[in-house]
């Protein structure tokens, strides 16, 4: 797959999801590839209780407007998520959606969409606290825009020194939903 | 080659505090609001690990009468707030412009007026550059749009604020504080060192009796001024230096050349029109983009060479306001007969998040001379 120049993504779910946590690695992981990125979280009234989301824009260029309102990609995962984004999405675009929360019934088929369980997957690596890092791993895989090392590297400056001793296995999360989205797509 | 070590990825409110200190700040004063507050927070943190002096003051106006008093000293120094935060500092702001004050103020300003919201706003540009506070206060205002100008503007508001003796302002809002992007941590091409921000305040500075040798004269910083034409003498010093300001004036000028119509537009919603620009340009449409670096001085002079050298150029103004910078471009464009040149206006209400999608209409909308419906 050719790396397009510019790629942007909303990446959104409940708070304490990591939303925050991962689109934070994107970025960290496109400056780290040579790339120009923003990433904007949106804080709200819709912190607690609702979904929480971020856009992360990846270009060659300095990025412009931080902010899209028809992404190229989603991350969704959680169902007010999907119900938000997935009218926006922009047309081919692709979203990485949460099966493990989210009903079948609401995806719209004519969206490319990996439908992906990333809770189960997460608990069965070691934590559903890494749901966001497979749903990360299955958009690197769906989109090509970065390599997967590249971000799994990344998560050693993102991830707090405190926390190092579980960069291994959310780097083998990442990995878990890249995988299953090649698969998908292959 | 990958340039990817020397960049690290803050927010603009991080760039903000790192600019500052490697500037030469060592005192801040402030209270907590948001969108600002990772500015305290990176402050708190670095000025102490450098022998500077961080206080959170006990409101917005003791924070600003304590920056007063710290810049008395010559000390580079500086506070932080948004919005209803920065409304409370105008009296000291006012007090510290009559007193000639190298006070630098950061207003990542947030959704108004009163309590607003905590999303982006621009309605604080009437504020920021035509004085919020009592008297013929002015000072510079810079406008960044991005992370990394966040930190290149803290060190030209130092430059400025001792070069002339006189409050700077940088004025962002929730998106530039917020938005998180790669920041080279080098000092710009026009810093001045902190020995040189010390040399311009050593004519004036209070340092304690003393301290300058036996018999100098005691020295006296104040705004007030009763005896019989000594106010209006300061008034002519101020106005002087005012008018001398006018040539820090910056702006961008991005894909005039060609350009039927140019978006007047600062801060982030430029980096929106940016992006909009790039798409209209990209289906032929002959549109560019005119970035005000200062908001006062106005970059006057700018815009009317651009009117200049194309006559029938039309203007849009695009701000996340009700119509506030648009009355200084309608200014600067109200020349002599046969020269002015037509200004049109599109406000997005404050509180919203503008992508670049949205602003293609206004812009197709201005360059067919139609009216555009805010």
């Amino acid at each position: 797959m050719t790396a397009s120049a510019y790629q942007d993504v909303i990446i959104a779910g409940f708070g304490g999801q990591g939303v925050m946590l991962v689109g934070n690695l994107l970025a960290q992981a496109g400056m780290e590839y040579g790339r120009e990125v923003s990433f904007l979280p949106v804080y709200g009234a819709e912190m607690r209780g609702g979904t929480a989301n971020c856009t992360v824009v990846i270009d060659e260029e300095p990025v412009g407007s931080p902010l899209v309102r028809t992404p190229l990609s989603t991350i969704v995962l959680n169902e007010p998520s999907l119900a938000r984004f997935q009218p926006r999405l922009a047309e081919g675009g692709v979203q990485i959606v949460n099966a493990s929360l989210i009903d079948r019934a609401l995806v719209d088929e004519r969206r490319r969409t990996v439908y992906i369980p990333v809770n189960d997957m997460a608990l069965k690596i070691g934590s559903v606290k890494m749901a966001n890092m497979v749903a990360l791993g299955a958009w690197i895989g769906a989109t090509g825009t970065l390599p997967l090392a590249c971000v799994q590297d990344a998560l050693n400056r993102v991830v707090d020194g405190r926390y190092a001793k579980l960069v291994p296995a959310n780097a083998e999360a990442l990995a878990a939903g890249y995988d299953f989205a090649k698969k998908q797509t292959a | 080659m990958s340039d990817a070590p020397e960049r690290i990825l803050i927010k603009g409110n991080e760039a903000v505090a790192f600019g500052a200190v490697d500037a030469g700040c060592r005192c801040y004063f402030g209270y907590p609001i948001t969108p600002q507050n990772e500015i305290p927070e990176a402050m708190s943190r670095l000025l102490p690990e450098i022998g500077g002096c961080y206080v959170q003051a006990e409101s917005e106006v003791g924070a600003a009468s304590m920056l007063l008093g710290a810049c008395a000293s010559g000390v580079p120094s500086m506070t932080s707030s948004s919005g209803c935060g920065i409304s409370l500092m105008q009296e000291a702001l006012s007090y510290m412009t009559g007193s000639m004050l190298p006070a630098v103020l950061v207003n990542m300003a947030r959704g108004g007026p009163g309590l607003g919201d905590i999303g982006p706003s621009q309605g604080d540009y009437f504020q920021a550059v035509k004085g919020g506070g009592h008297g013929d206060h002015r000072n510079i205002v810079l406008a960044p749009a991005t992370a990394q100008e966040c930190y290149d503007f803290m060190f030209r508001a130092f430059a400025l604020a001792f070069t002339y003796a006189n409050p700077v302002m940088v004025l962002g809002d929730a998106v530039v504080g917020q938005i998180k992007e790669p920041v080279r941590r080098t000092p710009p091409p026009d810093a001045l060192a902190p020995e040189r921000l010390a040399e311009l305040a050593a004519p004036w500075r209070v340092e304690g009796r003393g301290r300058r040798g036996p018999g100098a004269a005691p020295r006296l910083v104040k705004s007030v001024y009763l005896a019989e034409g000594t106010l209006a003498a300061r008034n002519r010093q101020l106005r002087d230096k005012y008018e001398a300001m006018r040539a820090e004036a910056r702006w961008i000028a991005q894909d005039t050349d060609d350009a039927d119509l140019v978006v007047v537009a600062y801060g982030s919603i430029a980096r929106a029109v940016r992006s909009a620009i790039r798409a209209l340009r990209a289906q032929g449409a002959a549109v560019g983009l005119f970035r005000p670096i200062t908001l006062y001085p106005f970059p006057d002079e700018g815009l009317r060479a651009l009117a200049a050298a194309r006559p029938g150029r039309r203007f849009l103004v695009v701000e996340q306001n009700l119509g506030q910078m648009v009355e200084d471009v309608r200014l600067a464009l109200f020349g002599p007969a046969g020269r002015g040149a037509e200004v049109l206006f599109h406000g997005l209400m404050p509180g919203l998040l503008a992508d670049a999608q949205t602003l293609e209409e206004p812009v197709r909308l201005a360059l067919a001379g139609k009216e555009i419906r805010s």
